[in-house]
């Protein structure tokens, strides 16, 4: 029994560490390609799966179709962002770009709690998601497994658009170094707005996945938070090290809930266990696994 | 950081190092700090309770956000974690009065130095990283601090919070608001004054050289993890004041009082009120504290015409914080006292002003 649950918690981790994968990727995504640290990627979220349900439950579309409305909105949102708020501040110390986030963060939570309320709710059941399949023993929720896919999915196309588009081409000379993209006739701009289109429609759709296998509800912008453990874990520019320190987080985070609930009795462990990881990440190996290291030259 | 020409008086000529470093610049800025410094003392007996208790709780969170200064504006770090300071102030000022009978007034900067020992070795990361990693760090210290103090039953009283009665000497109890406000009042004064002392001296200097250029700085014999670290312990001694006097004024410690959003306000008041002046920490401080109850009457009044805003009371004071960091960010980066100054320039300079 006691294995049966450590293996069940594995599992879990793994799915839910994909999803912080997910997000982790949009965050550095915008770090990467704008040098801007986005503390409201976590309302990216909750906006995204907000927009989803209102449509779905009080404009009564079809799931397909709210679906890609949202992701249609969340583009535009995210352009918006870049250009009326961080446009202005680029140039401006990090501790400036850093609090601007903070503040679009505060600002929607408090507009998102006013016009959608406080209360959970739930997504109508769309694909039979609550159904439970068994995998070699071991119970699977339908949506967790759809969750699963999906980020695979979003991360493949990811793979596909940096490694073969012009856009992604385009978008990985920007981050490497602004100036030699700008005299390539590269429009920097452009590709500012697309890094925030692409993080706002890409932390949208994780927002809908997250939002259908628990709930919708304004606490879902933690995970915006569990991102920099992850981040930092996996490297803050690196897009493969986003993904694998989503995966070690969310297999983390249930393995300390397991020796929690076995042997440790603390309770609440497993929320608090990926901070002291990034505290202890920090002092020894602050770049993380896969950054690239600043080398400083007098 | 545009030019600011802050004029002195004809007859100023300020011959020797020490007239450079004064306190005050002028016999104008110290009569008018003196007057306003008066004028509070003698009016706070008939401004009533209100603005009474406004009037500490700005002094209480001024203190803190001159303390987050030292750290964010003239050292450079940036520090997410700040009301975690300050509420490890106000319980570990608690349990040293509650477990071991320390008087309330011993106990408050008792807890201070205890904050500082707290803040130095959460400052330790510091030593290596910076900019946004350093924010990162300090964000992971808020979560660890906050579920510390829900966890240590023996030192918060955990879930349920402490108890703190209201300082007393010598059988004067500082009981009513008033009594706290003198006593508020007397630290914010001995804070302003500290600091701004901290300033002008070597060690102050060296915060402004790491924040500007620490590989200069180091290459002038700065000691950068020396300075870094000793940043966020002067910064967690006023938080960790702020918080004393905080939890005694309230005389309930709550866990749930120091969230991230406070971490947040604090920031916004030294970024509303400029980065790296004790005066615009005070100014911000007072904005932030102001600002959602002047929201709010003012929702208040919409709601005579839109009866819809009679439910957004309560998110319309959060989203002015967000929206005033925001505006403050993009029009008006320096600050009020920025702003402040300039009035005061182009008044000086009057006819040529314009």
């Amino acid at each position: 029994m006691k294995w049966e649950l450590f293996f069940q918690l594995l599992i879990n981790g793994l799915i839910v560490g994909m999803l912080y994968g997910v997000v982790a990727m949009c965050f550095v995504l915008i770090y990467k390609s704008t040098q801007v640290v986005n503390f409201a990627q976590g309302e990216f979220l909750v906006l995204g799966a907000w927009v989803c349900l209102a449509l779905v439950t009080n404009m009564q579309l079809p799931f397909f179709l709210a679906f890609i409305f949202t992701l249609i909105f969340m583009v535009a949102f995210g352009i918006i962002v870049q250009t009326v708020i961080l446009r202005p501040l680029i140039g401006e110390p990090i501790i400036s770009v850093i609090m601007v986030t903070i503040g679009l963060s505060i600002f929607m939570q408090a507009l998102m709690n006013w016009i959608f309320g406080n209360d959970a709710k739930r997504f109508p059941d769309v694909f039979g998601t609550t159904d439970v399949i068994n995998i070699a023993g071991l119970n699977v929720e339908v949506a967790y497994l759809l969750s699963l896919v999906l980020s695979v999915v979003i991360m493949a196309v990811f793979f596909w658009f940096f490694r073969f588009t012009r856009h992604g081409l385009a978008m990985r000379a920007t981050a490497f170094d602004q100036q030699i993209a700008q005299s390539l006739g590269i429009s920097v701009k452009q590709t500012f707005a697309m890094a925030w289109a692409i993080s706002a429609m890409v932390s949208g759709v994780a927002g809908i996945v997250i939002g259908i296998v628990n709930s919708v509800s304004n606490s879902l912008a933690f995970v915006g938070i569990k991102v920099f453990p992850a981040v930092i874990l996996g490297g803050l520019d690196s897009i493969v090290g986003a993904v694998v320190g989503g995966i070690i987080v969310g297999v983390l985070e249930n393995l300390a809930e397991f020796a929690d609930g076995q042997y440790l009795h603390l309770g609440n462990l497993y929320t608090i266990a990926p901070f002291y990881v990034l505290i202890i990440i920090l002092m020894i190996k602050p770049y993380g696994l896969f950054g690239t290291k600043d080398i400083e030259r007098i | 950081m545009s030019y600011v020409p802050n004029p002195r008086p004809a007859g100023d000529f300020r011959t020797t190092y020490k007239d450079d470093n004064r306190l005050f610049k002028t016999h104008f800025e110290t009569r008018s700090a003196l007057v306003l410094l008066a004028v509070v003392i003698v009016a706070a007996p008939f401004i009533g309770n209100y603005w009474l208790t406004q009037l500490i709780l700005i002094g209480i969170y001024a203190i803190a956000a001159i303390g987050l200064n030292i750290l964010v504006g003239t050292t450079g770090q940036i520090s997410l974690g700040h009301a975690a300071f300050f509420g490890f102030g106000a319980f570990a000022s608690a349990w040293l009065a509650n477990s071991f009978g320390v008087p309330v007034l011993i106990a408050m900067p008792a807890a201070a130095v205890l904050t500082t020992a707290v803040g130095m070795i959460f400052g330790v990361p510091a030593a290596r990283i910076k900019g946004l990693y350093l924010a990162i760090a300090t964000l992971a210290s808020q979560f660890i601090l906050t579920d510390f103090f829900s966890r240590a039953d023996w030192f918060s009283g955990g879930v349920y919070g402490a108890l703190a009665e209201r300082p007393s000497i010598f059988g004067f109890a500082f009981d009513s608001d008033l009594r706290y406000f003198y006593l508020v009042m007397f630290w914010l004064v001995v804070t302003a004054v500290a600091v701004t002392n901290l300033l002008r001296s070597r060690d102050g200097r060296a915060f402004v050289a790491v924040r500007d250029h620490y590989l200069s700085a180091e290459v002038m014999g700065v000691n950068l993890t020396k300075y870094r670290i000793l940043s966020f312990g002067i910064s967690s001694f006023f938080a960790g004041l702020a918080g004393a006097l905080f939890g005694h004024y309230l005389e309930y410690v709550s866990v749930e009082g120091f969230t991230i959003l406070l971490s947040i306000q604090f920031l916004a008041m030294i970024i509303i009120g400029g980065l790296g002046s004790v005066y615009g920490a005070i100014l911000g401080a007072a904005f932030i504290l102001l600002l959602p109850q002047v929201m709010e009457s003012l929702t208040t009044m919409a709601a005579y015409v839109f009866p819809a805003m009679e439910s957004g009371k309560s998110y319309v004071k959060q989203m002015s914080i967000g929206a005033a960091i925001i505006l403050f960010l993009i029009f008006e980066p320096e600050g009020l006292i920025h702003r402040w100054q300039q009035i005061r320039a182009s008044w000086k300079l009057f006819p040529f002003s314009r």
